[in-house]
């Protein structure tokens, strides 16, 4: 495995339970800086819940908790010293559904910098918004009309929104939960053209059901299957460059699954 | 006999028209009964505009209650009524409202919490009187405040605060989960989430609740009574603590003198009421329309 890339995140024998459901388990993985990840595997393998888990969404489930180290940048995020808040602000989240907030475009993009402590001048925002909106490859086609409801652009603009109001504030890691299942195929090549660009400046974990998608815009991949007796926890059961996933797998069931005779 | 060769034997009458007649049957049935409510109503108005027009005037609004029907008014009563819902807005909204942002946003999944759900809904079930009982033993006699406005406003936001704390709790609900998630997401605090996100989108469906909880409290008769708020007042009331009375209450009042010059006064007085009422709930409604999100 190619390991000149520089580690991000990293997860250390990471279990992950609902109540007393093992969901995820024994998870090492890494994610390699300014690299496109993808984790794919089967409904219900715990994809999402693996995601969500490295920028502490999961917590928000009642249920939900961990054992093991994640590591950001080599600190343990689950230690108590950390504060969730300022996880999920250097690492960021698009999410499957756009999910903008009902305030204007510009209004959606500047409302994460100022509760993350922006003091500057109006015209700073307003040039922050702009960087934003041309990051996600946005800006031309709402830079007219930035006063209007978020709600009013297309799916596949609501989901770039979203993604400019993630790098807004600048995070390392941009977290994506199936982004563009929501979308048409037009939609879905654009949001994928923009995941190449991001990765300039960005690290992108996508988790994705479309292993086509997978193929074309992951650098690394992490294959999750249901393990354990009963098949009833996921984890990573091979994690390799994206190529060598896709052409050589080690593992059987991964080729099983991506040659489409899993099952 | 397996039910499949039963069934070979059923020979099926389709009889469309007889089906079709049933359904026509209960369709008129429903229509009556429809008609029934509103025709009861529409016999009230008619009654009350009949008995009531001709007291109708400038003079209700300017005079105080009188020996003399026809020098007789609602001023102190509508300026009750004013100073009432004032005092009680400004004690059960802010109560409410905050009630219902904890037990939806903040609140842990627990016991105690379950239990304080369950007994904010069987509150708003509890009869208007017992609030008045409450109010007379507590607020009354207890801390001494008297027969005063405040008493009478504080046992009125008693009154409607289930009202208030379930509606708000049913607006913070309509605000969709991943709106949440994506503010988490980009670093927000539970308290931002709530200023800037859930109490801005569910604000017109609160206020919707708040006006027809108010709406509730300015019909309310029962509770004042108990408190001891029915009485001759020939006076404009000019703070908190002055005692008060409300239009229901006048109108109760003069119902039941004997005169029937007072009876068309008490009809004015209804046709008043019930003028502040619909348009507060018509005002409630249009915000709805108005203001709601759509997701």
């Amino acid at each position: 495995m190619d390991n000149n890339h520089n580690t991000v995140l990293e997860t250390k024998n990471l279990n992950i339970y609902y109540g007393d459901f093992l969901a995820i388990k024994d998870v090492n993985f890494k994610v390699f800086r300014h690299q496109i990840t993808a984790i794919i595997g089967p409904s219900g393998c715990g994809k999402s819940t693996l995601l969500r888990s490295f920028n502490r969404m999961n917590e928000l489930v009642p249920s939900a908790r961990s054992e093991g180290k994640i590591l950001f940048n080599g600190e343990d995020i689950y230690d108590p010293s950390i504060d969730p808040v300022e996880v999920r602000r250097r690492i960021g989240m698009v999410f499957q559904k756009p999910n903008p907030f009902p305030k204007s475009i510009y209004e959606n993009i500047a409302w994460g910098l100022k509760i993350n402590g922006f003091r500057g001048s109006k015209s700073e925002l307003d040039d922050l918004v702009e960087q934003a909106l041309r990051g996600a490859a946005l800006w031309d086609e709402v830079k007219d009309k930035l006063d209007q409801s978020g709600l009013s652009l297309s799916g596949g603009q609501q989901q770039r929104l979203c993604i400019a109001r993630a790098i807004a504030i600048k995070p390392e890691v941009i977290l994506m939960d199936e982004p563009a299942s929501a979308l048409d195929p037009i939609a879905t090549l654009k949001i994928e053209d923009l995941m190449r660009e991001l990765k300039e400046n960005y690290t992108i974990v996508i988790v994705t059901h479309n292993m086509q998608e997978a193929a074309r815009v992951s650098d690394y991949t992490a294959m999750m299957m249901l393990t354990g007796d009963e098949e009833r926890s996921g984890t990573v059961i091979e994690f390799d460059q994206t190529n060598v996933i896709f052409t050589r797998p080690k593992d059987k069931r991964t080729e099983d699954y991506i040659t489409g005779r899993f099952g | 006999m397996s039910t499949l060769t039963a069934l070979k034997d059923v020979t099926f009458e389709r009889n469309l028209s007889f089906r079709k007649l049933k359904g026509k049957i209960f369709e008129i049935l429903a229509f009556f009964a429809i008609l029934l409510g509103i025709a009861m109503l529409l016999t009230l108005l008619v009654d009350v505009f009949l008995d009531g027009l001709p007291w109708l005037s400038t003079r209700l609004f300017t005079e105080f209650p009188s020996r003399f029907p026809e020098k007789a008014g609602l001023r102190s009563a509508l300026q009750g009524s004013i100073w009432l819902m004032f005092l009680t807005a400004l004690m059960a909204i802010p109560v409410g409202v905050g009630a219902g942002i904890y037990l939806e946003e903040f609140a842990p999944q627990n016991r105690i919490t379950r239990f304080i759900e369950i007994n904010v809904a069987n509150l708003a079930g509890v009869p208007s009187i017992i609030y008045g009982l409450l109010g007379l033993g507590l607020f009354v006699r207890q801390l001494g405040l008297g027969r005063t406005l405040i008493a009478g406003a504080m046992t009125m936001a008693l009154l409607v605060l289930p009202i208030i704390i379930v509606t708000t709790r049913e607006a913070i609900r309509a605000v969709p989960n991943s709106i949440r998630q994506a503010a988490l997401a980009i670093g927000a605090t539970d308290w931002e989430v709530s200023r800037d996100h859930v109490l801005v989108y569910s604000a017109p469906a609160i206020l919707t609740g708040v006006i027809l909880a108010m709406s509730r409290a300015i019909g309310e008769t029962a509770p004042l009574i108990t408190i001891g708020a029915l009485t001759y007042i020939a006076f404009d009331p000019k703070g908190p603590f002055d005692i008060f009375t409300v239009l229901p209450i006048q109108i109760f009042n003069w119902v039941s003198l004997p005169q029937p010059a007072f009876h068309g006064l008490a009809a004015a007085g209804i046709i008043i009421l019930l003028i502040v009422l619909l348009s507060m709930n018509a005002l409630a409604i249009w915000l709805r329309n108005r203001l709601t999100i759509h997701w």
